[in-house]
C-alpha cells in the first residue's frame, strides 16, 4: 500500500512485517524513531508474539538478541554511530557465532567531535565484522532491502545489516509502498535454525577454538558470504516477481553502457548523482554510475562488469580511512586491478555536509578530463585549515583542534542559507 | 526447604550429613540421579572450587527443572577450562558469547523461550566475579532492573584468574594478585575499594539474592533449588576458592571456604525483594589469621614480620560483618 510516511517509520513496519520475535532497542539518534515505532507497534498489539525490550546499552541490545536467537527467535535490533561502536565486541560475536540477526543501522558520523548527521564511517568501521551489509539508496529500497535481508540471514545463518543514510533517509517523509503481510509472509517463512539452545538436544555453542581449527572457522564464514553473492541477486529477483519492483540485486548501474567517467557511492547520495549525471549527459558528457548495494560481501566481479569499457573510476566516499583516504575506493581498486583504470576517490558528505549537484559536477567533470587529484575533499574549507595548521605550527598549546575552528567560524546560523 | 535444624557440627564436617538425612532431604550431589551438568574430563585445575560450585549450583537446577534447563556463560576460567574445542563437558545446552554480556545473552534466550511459548524451559546465567561485578554490572544491572527471569550465578574467585590473577572489584584488601603485588608500604590490594554486588543486587529489589560457598553443598543447593522455584530477576554469589590464585592447597579448597564464612569474612545469607531473610550463623567464630595464614596471597601479613595491624582491620572487616548480618545468630534480621 503506497503511504506518504517518514523512513524511519517505513522501515518500523518493514521489520514489523518480517514478524520479529524479539526486538532489543537503546536509543540514539537518528535511529530512534525506528525502534519507538517498533515499541509503539508492539505495545498496541499490532505484532503478534513478538517481546521488545528496553536495554541499558548497544552493548546490551546485540547480547540480546545474540541469545534470543541462539534459542531459535528472529532477533532484531537497530543502532547507528557511537552505538554501533559501543557493541562492537558483540557484532563481531554475533557474526562468529553465524546468528541470523538484522540490524538497521541509521548512518551516522563518529566523534570526536561528536556529530549526529549522516555520514557512513559507522557501517562501514564494521565493514571487516562478518555481517552481509546493505545499503539503501531510497526508503523503498530501505523497506525492500529489510525484508529481504531477513530471509538471507535466515537462509545464511549470517546477520546482516541494513544500512539507511541518517535524516537523509530516516527522517525523509516520501511516498513508500508498504507490502502487505500476506506478501512478506510468503516471501519470508519461518525462521529454521541451523543451531538451537534446546534441552532436548543439548548443543555446546561458543566454545574456545585454537590454532587448530580457527583458520577454517573463519574461511567458511567467508565462504557463507561469497554464497551471499550469488543469493543476494536471487532474492531480490524472487522479490521483484513478487512485489513488482527492483532492489537491483549486488549493485544497480545507472546510464553506464557507454560510460567513460562511472561514478560508484553507496546510499542516498546515489539519488543526487543520477541527477548530475543526467545534466551532464545532456551536455554531452559520457558519464554513468553504480549504486553499490552490497558492500559486503563485495560484488568484485558485478563491478567488473559494469565498469566494462569506462576510462576512470570516481568513488564518492562518505567516510575517511584516516591516514589513506578511501574505505570504498580501497576494495573498488582491488576489484579493478589490472584493469590500470585510474580511481578518484572524492570525500564527500562527512558529518552531515551537504553534498550539492554544483560541487559534485565540478569534481567530475575535473575527473572526465583526467585533472582531479586522487584523492579530494569535496568542499573543504582551505582557507580554515591553513589557518588551523599555522596555528598549529606556531602555539605549541594549540588548544583543542574542533573547537579551534568552531571559533573561527563563529556561530552556526553565519553559515546556513 | 529449612537446612539449618541439623547440626552437621557434631561430625565437624558439613559433607558427612546425609546419612542423617531422610532420603528427600539429601543433597543433590549424593544422589545416583544427579546430571554431572558439568561432566569430568574438564581442564580445570585440581581443587579448583569454580569447577565444584558450578557442579553444585547447575546440577541442582537441573533438577529444579526436570532437566529444562538452557545456560549462558561469561568468559573466564569456568568457560576456558570447560569447553576446550571440541570438547565440552556441559551436559545442557550452553552458550558463550562474550566477557561482559553474560546476563543480557540470558535475557535473550529468557525472551525467546517466553514468545516460543516454552515456558517450561529456564536459564542460567553464569560468570566469575570480573565478569560479574565489573566488566558485565552494566548488563548485570539491566538485567535485574528489568528483573527478567533470569537467575544469575556469581563465582567469585576473588580475581581475574583467567587470565592469570589479577586484581577485581571483588579482590580483598592486602590479597596479592599480578596488579596488586606485595611490594611497597602498602602491600598488596589497598583498604577502602570494591563492591559488594549481593548487596547492590538487593538495592535492585530483585525477587532474590543469596550468598553461598562450595563449603556447604546442602544450603547452595537448597539456594539453587528455591530460586529456581521463583521468577525474575534472581542472583546467587558464590565464593568458590582458587588454589592457583590464591595460593592454597588444592585439598584445602573447602576448608577454605568454610574459614571464609566461619570468620565472618564471607556472610552467607539470603534476601527477598531487598530484605535480608535469613543468614547461616555462625556457631563458634574463627580469627581471620587461621583462613589468611593458608594463602599465599596474604604471605605478606606474616612474614618477614607479622602485620598485626593489618591483620586486626581485616578482623574488622569480619567482626562488621557478623553484627551487620546478625551472624551470631542475635538481634533482628
Ligand atoms: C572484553 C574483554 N576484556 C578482557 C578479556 C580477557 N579476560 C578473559 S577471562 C578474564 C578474567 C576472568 O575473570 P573472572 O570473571 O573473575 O573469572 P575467573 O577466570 O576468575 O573464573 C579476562 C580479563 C576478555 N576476554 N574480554
Ligand atoms: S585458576 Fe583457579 S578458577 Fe581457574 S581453573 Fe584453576 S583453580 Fe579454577
Ligand atoms: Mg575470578
Amino acid at each position: 500500500m503506497l503511504k506518504q510516511i517518514e523512513g524511519s517509520r517505513a522501515v518500523a513496519e518493514a521489520v514489523a512485517l518480517c514478524r520479529p520475535e524479539v526486538i532489543c532497542a537503546y536509543p540514539i539518534t537518528p535511529q530512534t524513531h525506528i525502534v519507538e515505532n517498533l515499541g509503539q507497534m508492539v505495545k498496541a498489539g499490532e505484532v503478534d508474539n513478538c517481546e521488545f525490550i528496553n536495554v541499558e546499552s548497544e552493548f546490551a541490545a546485540l547480547s540480546v538478541a545474540i541469545g534470543a536467537s541462539a534459542t531459535g527467535a528472529r532477533a532484531y535490533t537497530a543502532t547507528a554511530s557511537q552505538g554501533l561502536l559501543f557493541m562492537a565486541e558483540a557484532v563481531y560475536n554475533a557474526s562468529g557465532l553465524g546468528l541470523p540477526i538484522v540490524m538497521t543501522i541509521g548512518n551516522r558520523a563518529i566523534g570526536a567531535p561528536i556529530n549526529i548527521w549522516n555520514d557512513q564511517q559507522d557501517s562501514m568501521s564494521m565493514r571487516d565484522a562478518g555481517w552481509i551489509q546493505l545499503y539503501a539508496e531510497t526508503n523503498q529500497d530501505a523497506v525492500d532491502l529489510h525484508i529481504q535481508a531477513t530471509r538471507l540471514a535466515e537462509e545464511l545463518s549470517v546477520p546482516v545489516m541494513v544500512c539507511v543514510d541518517g535524516f537523509i533517509l530516516t527522517h525523509a517523509y516520501e511516498r513508500v509502498d508498504i507490502p502487505t503481510q500476506e506478501q512478506v509472509d510468503a516471501f519470508v517463512p519461518a525462521f529454521e535454525p541451523r543451531q538451537l539452545l534446546d534441552p532436548a538436544e543439548p548443543v555446546t555453542i561458543g566454545a574456545m577454538v585454537g590454532p587448530e581449527a580457527f583458520t577454517e572457522v573463519r574461511y567458511l564464514a567467508h565462504y557463507r558470504q561469497m554464497q551471499a553473492l550469488w543469493l543476494i541477486p536471487e532474492l531480490a529477483e524472487e522479490y521483484e516477481q513478487q512485489f513488482g519492483r527492483s532492489t537491483g540485486g549486488l549493485l544497480r548501474s545507472y546510464r553506464s553502457d557507454d560510460a567513460e567517467t562511472l561514478v560508484i557511492a553507496l546510499g542516498s547520495v546515489n539519488g543526487t548523482i543520477k541527477d548530475v549525471v543526467d545534466k551532464l549527459r545532456d551536455e554531452g558528457t559520457a558519464i554513468g554510475s553504480v549504486s553499490i548495494t552490497s558492500f559486503r560481501p563485495f560484488p568484485a566481479k558485478r563491478l567488473r562488469e559494469v565498469v566494462g569499457q569506462a576510462r576512470r573510476v570516481v568513488v564518492i566516499e562518505k567516510s575517511l580511512a584516516v591516514g589513506i583516504g578511501g574505505i570504498v575506493s580501497t576494495d573498488v581498486r582491488m576489484a579493478l586491478a589490472g584493469a590500470g583504470l585510474p580511481v578518484y576517490t572524492v570525500v564527500a558528505g562527512l558529518g552531515g555536509r551537504a553534498i550539492t549537484q554544483a560541487s559534485l559536477r565540478e569534481a567530475l567533470l575535473k575527473a572526465h578530463r583526467d585533472v582531479l587529484e586522487r584523492l579530494t575533499f569535496l568542499d573543504l574549507r582551505h582557507d580554515v585549515i591553513h589557518r588551523e595548521i599555522e596555528r598549529l605550527e606556531t602555539q605549541r598549546r594549540s588548544g583543542p583542534v574542533a573547537e579551534n575552528i568552531l571559533r573561527q567560524l563563529g556561530s552556526v546560523a553565519d553559515h546556513i542559507g | 526447604m529449612r537446612t539449618s535444624h541439623v547440626k552437621f557440627y557434631q561430625t565437624g564436617t558439613f559433607t558427612v550429613g546425609n546419612r542423617l538425612l531422610s532420603e528427600t532431604e539429601r543433597s543433590v550431589q549424593s544422589t545416583l540421579e544427579r546430571t554431572n551438568a558439568l561432566n569430568s574430563g574438564h581442564r580445570a585445575c585440581q581443587g579448583c572450587g569454580e569447577a565444584l560450585g558450578a557442579r553444585y549450583a547447575i546440577d541442582a537446577a537441573m533438577r529444579a527443572t526436570n532437566n529444562q534447563l538452557i545456560a549462558a556463560n561469561a568468559t573466564g576460567c569456568l568457560e576456558v577450562f570447560s569447553t576446550p574445542y571440541p570438547e565440552t563437558s556441559w551436559q545442557v545446552p550452553w552458550i558463550h558469547s562474550l566477557f561482559g554480556n553474560a546476563a543480557a545473552v540470558a535475557t535473550g534466550v529468557a525472551a525467546a523461550l517466553r514468545v516460543k511459548g516454552r515456558t517450561d524451559t529456564r536459564v542460567v546465567a553464569q560468570g566469575g566475579d570480573g565478569g560479574t561485578t565489573d566488566i558485565g554490572f552494566g548488563c548485570l544491572s539491566g538485567m535485574f532492573e528489568r528483573n527478567d527471569d533470569v537467575l544469575y550465578i556469581c563465582y567469585d574467585n576473588e580475581a581475574y584468574m583467567n587470565t592469570g590473577v589479577q586484581r577485581s572489584s571483588a579482590t580483598p584488601p592486602t590479597a596479592r594478585t599480578a596488579t596488586t603485588q606485595a611490594v611497597g608500604p602498602e602491600p598488596g590490594n589497598v583498604f577502602g575499594q570494591g563492591k559488594n554486588v549481593p548487596l547492590i543486587a538487593m538495592a535492585h529489589e530483585i525477587p532474590y539474592v543469596a550468598t553461598a560457598s562450595v563449603a556447604d553443598v546442602r544450603d547452595l543447593e537448597a539456594k539453587v533449588t528455591k530460586a529456581m522455584s521463583m521468577h525474575g530477576a534472581r542472583y546467587i554469589h558464590i565464593l568458590v576458592p582458587c588454589p592457583l590464585g590464591w595460593g592454597s592447597a588444592p585439598h584445602d579448597t573447602v576448608k577454605l571456604a568454610r574459614l571464609a564464612t566461619e570468620s565472618g569474612l564471607f556472610p552467607v545469607f539470603e534476601a527477598e525483594r531487598g530484605e535480608i531473610t535469613d543468614r547461616r550463623t555462625i556457631r563458634k567464630q574463627v580469627p581471620v589469621e587461621e583462613y589468611l595464614r593458608l594463602q599465599r596471597r596474604f604471605a605478606h601479613l606474616f612474614k618477614p614480620v607479622l602485620q598485626v595491624d593489618v591483620i586486626a582491620r581485616l578482623q574488622a572487616a569480619a567482626d562488621r560483618n557478623i553484627r551487620r548480618f546478625g551472624l551470631h545468630g542475635q538481634g533482628e534480621l
